[in-house]
């Protein structure tokens, strides 16, 4: 089973030469540390920037440099600024060739609830409708299953959705599922779970063909 | 040359009253207009309407407005980090309206560049998009989205010149570009202003036409809402 820097890292080596990358808030954001030193990637923060480096050093933050947590963060030679019009302009225009977000809840069909618990949470949806409505690679770093051990891989959505049939990919604790027009197709299994742990804890229809390698990391 | 300085943040705000809908630049604490803030709370107007991507925390921002009760309805895209809001939205007291952030900004610029409403993906198929007209284009779906309209507009820049002229700095530019010339009147306040001819034209974010007031801001505390570092070892 894999802990969260387990899924950052498995997530990390999708991420390809070239690639300009969006990251979530959460799991997403510890991918940067996980990424192939030998190729060139680039993170844009919908807030407005592109090209943003690693937290700055102590009495080097800048309360004018931020990223879309709202952390103080530093840029690398080639970064830019811009306006939030032209950072989704970016992301709508399909330009932004990676995101990486988490989720309460995937559907096989590729819905994605992960903005709003009626009753509970609401605190917005910030960027993350734009970004899944428009992005065409979308991988949700999320555990399996909620607090309550529920599975998190559904049939159909439960909570306020997000964006709908957009889900492309999800890696997980337990392994790594792609969305299919037939459901969730299970491609690999985290280190020491069985198929059987994997499909114990998926509500939504999960489809193993063949042998399912575990990964490596 | 067209002069849109004016002398205080009094002179300003002048024209501001209850009931209106303001524009108000930032993205969390970053960017925010911080001196038109302290004056709005100055002021006590009442019953505004408030675009703004956040809505503060609890002692700053716009969370100050809502200490106040100023605020009848936020209209916004992410509104965590303020227990004052979530109490004033769970009682009913505060009317809210989230916005997916790119819509958010697009509304902005569309009044701003004079469309009334453009299509957008985000929020297809979600509560967002619940009783509006929605449209094919070569097969995927899109939601008609109206340009904002609002009275003032707030914005904070790094430098400006008599002529309005702006330039941001860093991640402060965010929102408060696309609200330039998007309400009826555009408020700047700039951290340095200069006179005209101190900006080189061809580093200027946004020109002057979009601006009618611009002054010197003042005391700026520039809070930090997440400060996260690293070590150096």
């Amino acid at each position: 089973m894999l802990d969260k820097i387990g899924i950052a890292k498995r997530i990390a080596r999708e991420v390809k030469d070239g690639y300009y990358v969006n990251l979530g808030i959460g799991i997403p954001t510890l991918v940067a540390n996980y990424v192939r030193d030998d190729i060139s990637v680039e993170f844009q923060s919908e807030n407005g920037v592109l090209g943003m480096g690693p937290f700055p050093y102590e009495g080097e933050e800048d309360a004018d440099i931020i990223n879309a947590g709202k952390q103080t963060i530093t840029t690398l030679p080639g970064a830019s600024f811009f306006d939030s019009a032209t950072s989704f302009g970016m992301i709508r225009g399909k330009h932004v060739d990676l995101t990486i977000l988490g989720a309460m809840e995937v559907a096989e069909n590729g819905d994605i609830a992960n903005w709003k618990i009626p009753g509970k949470m609401v605190k917005g949806m910030g960027g993350a409708m734009d970004l899944v409505a428009s992005a065409e690679n979308i991988i949700v770093a999320m555990m399996h299953t909620n607090k309550k051990g529920e599975s998190k891989l559904l049939k159909k959505c439960s909570l306020p959705l997000t964006g709908v049939g957009c889900v492309k990919k999800i890696v997980t604790n337990l392994g790594v599922l792609e969305v299919t027009p037939k459901g969730f197709r299970l491609l690999e299994r985290a280190p020491g779970v069985t198929v059987e742990a994997i499909k114990q804890a998926t509500e939504g229809t999960l489809i193993v063909e063949g042998d399912i390698s575990e990964m490596t990391i | 040359m067209i002069r849109k300085t004016v002398a205080s943040v009094q002179d300003a705000l002048l024209g501001v009253e209850d009931g209106m809908t303001l524009m108000l630049g930032g993205f969390g604490l970053c960017g925010i207009p911080e001196n038109a803030i302290s004056e709005l709370v100055r002021l006590g107007v009442k019953d505004i309407t408030c675009i703004s991507n956040n809505a503060g925390v609890d002692d700053f921002g716009l969370g100050l407005l809502l200490q106040k009760h100023q605020i009848k309805k936020m209209i916004s895209s992410y509104v965590g980090e303020n227990e004052e809001f979530e109490r004033q939205m769970l009682s009913g007291e505060l009317d809210v309206e989230l916005t997916p952030q790119g819509t958010l900004a697009e509304k902005c610029r569309a009044a701003q560049a004079g469309f009334p409403a453009f299509y957008t993906p985000a929020g297809y198929g979600t509560e967002v998009a619940e009783g509006k007209e929605t449209r094919d284009f070569n097969g995927k779906m899109y939601v008609l989205e109206h340009a904002f309209e609002a009275s003032f507009a707030f914005v904070k820049a790094w430098k400006g010149d008599e002529a309005g002229n702006l330039i941001f700095k860093g991640t402060a530019r965010n929102f408060n570009p696309c609200m330039c010339g998007a309400a009826k009147i555009t408020v700047a306040e700039v951290e340095e202003l200069v006179p005209a001819g101190g900006l080189d034209p061809n580093e200027i974010h946004i020109p002057g036409i979009f601006v009618q007031r611009i002054f010197q801001g003042e005391h700026y505390e520039k809070r930090i809402e997440q400060r996260t570092v690293r070590s150096r070892n």
